[in-house]
C-alpha cells in the first residue's frame, strides 16, 4: 500500500483551473519532486497536502487514511517554505523547539532533540542567532530542522532553494536528499528547476497546466519524454522538425538523416526529432562526407566550463544542430568553421506532432 | 468553488468598526435635517440658516484662505531644504526627521502659549502682526503641517535618485532654479500634493490656536454655532467632516494615479 | 583645503531658512514656556511655580483626569484598533475592504475637535440620536442611568473616535508585515490559532503595539478642542485649564500657567523617550 496517495485531486480559483485532476503516490520514503513552469499546479497541489487548502474534489490518503477534511494542525507533516518562515522573534533553537513545545514534551527531551537536528543541517554553533542574523542558506536549514523536530511521516517543501545563490542551492540540495535518505522520510519536493529534480529525487513528477504530464525516475524522465513539454522542460534538446522518409529515415528540410526510431511509421508524418547535444558528433569538414549529417558552419561556441556547446547551421540557413563536446574537442571547431555535425540513428527519439501542432517552445540554452 | 473567504471573527470586528464610526455621522445628518419647530424629520433649514449666515462665509473663506497660505508657505520652505539636505547634508535628515517629532511633544495647546508669550510678551510684537491671522495663525500653522509636510515630501524625495537627476540636468547646462522647477518638483508633485491636501484637512479643523489667540476661523464659528443652535451646529459639523473627506479623497485618489509610498495620514489637528 | 571647506559651510546656508523658521516659531516659542515655567513672579528663577501647582489639588486632579483619559482611550483604542486592523488586512479579506478602512480612517483621524464633538452631542447627548433611540424602542433612559456625555467617559468615548482610526493607520504596516509563512508553519508544527499568537504574533507586534499606544496617549493627553466642544471648560483637564489661563481666567502668578504646560511636556516628553526606541526594536523584526 502507498504512503502518500493524491486521488483526482481538483482546484479552481474563479476561471482558473490550477488542478485538473491529478493522481500521484508515494512509498514510504520515497523522494518526488513536482517539476514545473510557474503556474503549473505545483504548489497548488503541495499546499493541499499540508491542509493549508481543501480541493475541490478529490482526496489525499495517508496511511490507507482519507486525511481530505484534516486541518493542518493535525496532519503530522513537516513543511520547508520558500522563504521567511523563520519566526524572527526566537532564535535558531526556539523556532526548531517551538513543534516540541506545541507537543508539551518535557524541556530535556526537546532540548536534546533540538540539539540533535541542528547537528543534523549542519547549524551546531548557531543556535542562539535570530533569523535576521542568518543567512538565507542557514534560514532554510533551520527551517527543515524545524520541520524535522517533530518527526512527521512527510515532509513537505514548497521551493525551499528558489530564494538562495546558485552555490548555496547545489550545497544544500545535496544535504537535504542525504537527510532525507538517512530518515527515511516520505518526501514531496516542488521546484521548478529540472536540474534540482533530477540529480536528488527518486521519481520526478514534470507538471504542466494543472496535469501531470509523465512521472518517472529521473533517467527515464531526461532519456525517454513521453510528451513534446516533458521533452522540453528536461535538459536540453535539438528539436528537429522533419518527416518521415523511407526506412528508417526522417527527411529533415530535404536532408534525409538515419533515425532508427522512424522504422514502421508512416512515411511523411510530421514528427520532431529530438535529440540530445551530448550524442551529437562534429567534425571539420575537410572532404568529410557523412551518410548521415549535416554540413555547415559552426555560428557558435559556447564555453560553459568543462563542456562546450557549438552550434553548427547549414549554409541555407535552415538546418541547425546544437552539440556539447568537451572543451578539448570543442577547441578546434573555431566560429566559422566548416563542419559536418551527425548523430548516431538509435539516439534521436521522435514524438509525433500529427496532433499537436502547437507546443511550448522553451529556449534550448535557457531554463 | 471555494476561494479563501473572509473569516467570520474579521466580518464582526468591521461592522462593530464600521457601526461605531457611522452612528454618529449618521445621528448627526438626522440631526441636522430635523425641523427647528417641530424637531422632528425633515427639513434643510438647519443648512439655509447656515449657509444664509454671512459669518459662515468670511469664516470658511477665511480658514481657507489661511490653508492656502500655509501650504505655499510650507511647500517653499520645505522643499528646497528636504531636497537640498538629501543631495548635500544626508546626515542632517535624522536631525529633521527628530525635528519633525517636535510637534508631538509641543502640541498646539502648548506651542500656543509659547508664540503668544514669546511674541507678545517678550518680543512685543507689533499689533500688525499679533492681530493678523495671515501673519501670525499662518506662522503657527506652517509648524503644524510641517511633520505631515515633511514625511510626505521626504517619502517622495527618497522614491526618486535626487543625486542623477541633479547631475543629469547640471550637465546638460541648466541653472539651480531650472533644475528645482523642471526636473525635481514635477517629479515629487504627489508627496507635495500629498502634503499640501494634509495642511488642508490640517488648518480647516484647527481650533486650539486659533480660539485661543482670539481669532475667528471656521472652526471657531462652528463652536459658537454650537453653542447656540443645536440643528444649524449638526449641518455645519457635518459640513467640516465634508470637506476634511475631500480633502482625503484627494489625498487618495493622487496617490493612486502615482502610487507613492505611504504617506503617514496621522493627525491630532484640532483636538 | 579653503575651497572645501567654503564648500561645506555655503551647503549649510541651504538649510539656513528652514533652521530660522523653526527657530522662531518652534524652539523660541517652546523655550519661552519652558523657561517661563521656572521663572518667579518678581524675576529670578525658582521651582516655586511647579511646587504651586503640585500642590493645588484642582490641578493634581486635572493631571490624574488627563491621565487616565489618556490611559483608557490609548488601551481601548489599541485594542480596538488592532483588531479592527487584524480583520481588514488579514488573508481573505477582500482588498476593497482594507482600503475602504484606511481611506475612512485617514478622515476620522482629522475629523476631531469641534465638529466631532457636536457629532457625539447628536448622537449620545440628552436629546441625541441613540439616546432617544434606546429610550423610545428599549426603554432604557441613560441618562436616569447615571450616563453622562459630558462627563470623562463622555469624553473617552468620543476621543475613541480618532483614537481607533490613528491605531488602525499606525499599527497596519505592522499588521501587514505579518507574513502569512509564519501562521502557516505555526499550524504546520500542530500549534492553534491562540498558540499562533500568543507565542508568536503578539510577540513580534509587541514593539509596535506598545509604540503605536504610546502614540495614542501622546495624542489624548494633549487633545483640547474635542473636550472644550463636550464641556467647554467644566471638565478638568490640564489643556482646558492651561486654555482657561490663556482665556483670562488668570492664575495668581502668570507662570502658573507655564508651568501647567511645562508638566504637560514634561509628560509627552517622557512618553516619547519611550517610543523612539521602540520604534527602532519594530523595524528591525520587520526585515
Amino acid at each position: 500500500m502507498a504512503h502518500v496517495e493524491l486521488r483526482e485531486l481538483r482546484r479552481s480559483f474563479g476561471a482558473v483551473t490550477a488542478l485538473q485532476g491529478i493522481n500521484l503516490s508515494l512509498e514510504t520514503g520515497e523522494f518526488v519532486s513536482l517539476l514545473g513552469p510557474s503556474g503549473c499546479g505545483k504548489t497548488t497541489a503541495l499546499r493541499l497536502v499540508a491542509g493549508f487548502d481543501r480541493p475541490d474534489s478529490g482526496s489525499i490518503v495517508v496511511d490507507g487514511k482519507d486525511i481530505t477534511g484534516v486541518s493542518p494542525n493535525q496532519r503530522d507533516m513537516g513543511m520547508v517554505f520558500q522563504a521567511y518562515s523563520l519566526f524572527p522573534n526566537m532564535t535558531a533553537e526556539q523556532n526548531v523547539e517551538y513543534g516540541l513545545k506545541i507537543r508539551k514534551q518535557p524541556k530535556d527531551g526537546r532540548r536534546t532533540r533540538v540539539r540533535e537536528l541542528l547537528e543534523l543541517v549542519g547549524l551546531a554553533d548557531a543556535g542562539k542567532r535570530y533569523p535576521y542574523q542568518l543567512s538565507g542558506g542557514m534560514q532554510q536549514r533551520v527551517a527543515l530542522a524545524r520541520a524535522l523536530a517533530i518527526e512527521p511521516s512527510v515532509l513537505l517543501l514548497d521551493e525551499p532553494l528558489s530564494a538562495l545563490d546558485a552555490k548555496v542551492r547545489v550545497q544544500l540540495r545535496e544535504e537535504i536528499r542525504r537527510i532525507q535518505l538517512e530518515l527515511g522520510i516520505t518526501t514531496i519536493y516542488v521546484t521548478h528547476d529540472q536540474e534540482e529534480a533530477l540529480s536528488i529525487s527518486d521519481r520526478v513528477a514534470v507538471m504542466y497546466g494543472g496535469k501531470i504530464e509523465q512521472v518517472g525516475a529521473p533517467a527515464e524522465m531526461y532519456g525517454s519524454p513521453a510528451t513534446p513539454f516533458v521533452a522540453e522542460f528536461i535538459g536540453t534538446m535539438n528539436r528537429l522538425i522533419a518527416t518521415v522518409g523511407g526506412d528508417g529515415t526522417i527527411d529533415y528540410g530535404g536532408l534525409p538523416l538515419r533515425v532508427d526510431a522512424a522504422r514502421g511509421l508512416p512515411r511523411g508524418e510530421r514528427v520532431l526529432c529530438l535529440v540530445r547535444p551530448e550524442t551529437v558528433d562534429i567534425v571539420l569538414a575537410n572532404g568529410v562526407t557523412l551518410e548521415s549529417g549535416v554540413s555547415g558552419e559552426v555560428i557558435s561556441s559556447t564555453f560553459l566550463g568543462s563542456t562546450t556547446r557549438v552550434r553548427v547551421m547549414d549554409e541555407k540557413g535552415e538546418r541547425m544542430l546544437t552539440a556539447d563536446l568537451s572543451t578539448v574537442e570543442a577547441a578546434a571547431l573555431t566560429v566559422g568553421a566548416k563542419v559536418v555535425a551527425s548523430f548516431p540513428p538509435d539516439s534521436p527519439r521522435l514524438l509525433s506532432l500529427a496532433d499537436e501542432p502547437a507546443f511550448p517552445v522553451l529556449d534550448p540554452d535557457g531554463q | 468553488m471555494r476561494r479563501p473567504r473572509i473569516s467570520l471573527s474579521a466580518v464582526v470586528w468591521l461592522l462593530v468598526g464600521a457601526a461605531y464610526f457611522m452612528i454618529p455621522l449618521l445621528a448627526t445628518f438626522l440631526f441636522s435635517v430635523r425641523d427647528a419647530q417641530t424637531g422632528k424629520c425633515c427639513s434643510l433649514g438647519a443648512y439655509g440658516v447656515i449657509l444664509h449666515d454671512p459669518e459662515f462665509w468670511t469664516t470658511i473663506r477665511l480658514s481657507f484662505r489661511l490653508a492656502l497660505e500655509t501650504i505655499v508657505i510650507s511647500l517653499l520652505l520645505f522643499v528646497p531644504t528636504i531636497y537640498w539636505v538629501h543631495l548635500r547634508l544626508p546626515r542632517l535628515r535624522p536631525v529633521i526627521g527628530f525635528m519633525a517629532l517636535i510637534p508631538f511633544v509641543v502640541p498646539p495647546i502648548i506651542l500656543v502659549v509659547g508664540l503668544l508669550g514669546f511674541f507678545k510678551d517678550t518680543l512685543h510684537a507689533p499689533f500688525w502682526y499679533l492681530g493678523n491671522p495671515n501673519y501670525f495663525l499662518v506662522t503657527a500653522y506652517v509648524i503644524l503641517a510641517f511633520p505631515y509636510v515633511f514625511f510626505s515630501l521626504d517619502a517622495g524625495f527618497r522614491a526618486i535618485d535626487v543625486h542623477t537627476l541633479t547631475e543629469a540636468s547640471q550637465s546638460l547646462g541648466a541653472s539651480w532654479r531650472t533644475t528645482l522647477l523642471r526636473v525635481i518638483l514635477p517629479n515629487i508633485k504627489v508627496a507635495a500634493l500629498s502634503g499640501a491636501f494634509l495642511t488642508l484637512a490640517i488648518v480647516m479643523g484647527e481650533f486650539t490656536i486659533a480660539t485661543l489667540s482670539a481669532f475667528h476661523t471656521f472652526p471657531t464659528y462652528i463652536q459658537y454655532i454650537n453653542e447656540t443652535q443645536a440643528y444649524p451646529a449638526a449641518a455645519v459639523s457635518l459640513m467640516s467632516f465634508g470637506i476634511t473627506w475631500a480633502a482625503m479623497l484627494s489625498l487618495l485618489l493622487i496617490g493612486r494615479r502615482r502610487r507613492v509610498g505611504a504617506a503617514v495620514t496621522i493627525a491630532e489637528v484640532g483636538h | 583645503m579653503p575651497g572645501r571647506r567654503r564648500r561645506r559651510s555655503l551647503a549649510w546656508l541651504g538649510v539656513l531658512p528652514f533652521f530660522a523658521y523653526t527657530t522662531l516659531f518652534l524652539i523660541l516659542p517652546s523655550a519661552q514656556v519652558m523657561i517661563g515655567a521656572f521663572k518667579g513672579e518678581a524675576g529670578g528663577y525658582t521651582f516655586g511655580n511647579i511646587v504651586d501647582i503640585v500642590q493645588t489639588p484642582n490641578i493634581r486632579h486635572a493631571y490624574r483626569q488627563s491621565i487616565e483619559i489618556s490611559l483608557v482611550t490609548a488601551l481601548a483604542g489599541g485594542l480596538l484598533g488592532l483588531l479592527i486592523a487584524y480583520a481588514a488586512i488579514r488573508e481573505g479579506t477582500p482588498r476593497w475592504i482594507r482600503s475602504a478602512f484606511t481611506t475612512f480612517s485617514g478622515v476620522a483621524a482629522n475629523f476631531g475637535g469641534i465638529p466631532l464633538a457636536f457629532a457625539f452631542i447628536a448622537t449620545l447627548g440628552t436629546v441625541g440620536i441613540v439616546t432617544q433611540f434606546l429610550t423610545n424602542v428599549f426603554g432604557i433612559d441613560i441618562y436616569a442611568n447615571g450616563f453622562s456625555l459630558f462627563t470623562k467617559t463622555g469624553v473617552e468615548l468620543a476621543y475613541l473616535y480618532f483614537q481607533i482610526p490613528l491605531m488602525f493607520l499606525v499599527i497596519a504596516p505592522a499588521v501587514d508585515g505579518l507574513r502569512t509563512e509564519w501562521r502557516e508553519a505555526s499550524a504546520n508544527l500542530g500549534s492553534s490559532s491562540f498558540q499562533y499568537w500568543w507565542h508568536i504574533g503578539l510577540p513580534v507586534l509587541f514593539p509596535s503595539l506598545l509604540g503605536a499606544v504610546i502614540l495614542l496617549f501622546g495624542n489624548a493627553f494633549a487633545a483640547y478642542a474635542t473636550a472644550y466642544g463636550l464641556t467647554a471648560s467644566g471638565l478638568n483637564l490640564v489643556p482646558i485649564l492651561i486654555g482657561a489661563d490663556l482665556r483670562g481666567n488668570v492664575y495668581a502668578n502668570p507662570h502658573e500657567g507655564q508651568a501647567l504646560a511645562f508638566g504637560m511636556f514634561a509628560v509627552l516628553a517622557g512618553m516619547m523617550l519611550l517610543y523612539v526606541p521602540l520604534q527602532r526594536r519594530a523595524s528591525r523584526w520587520a526585515r
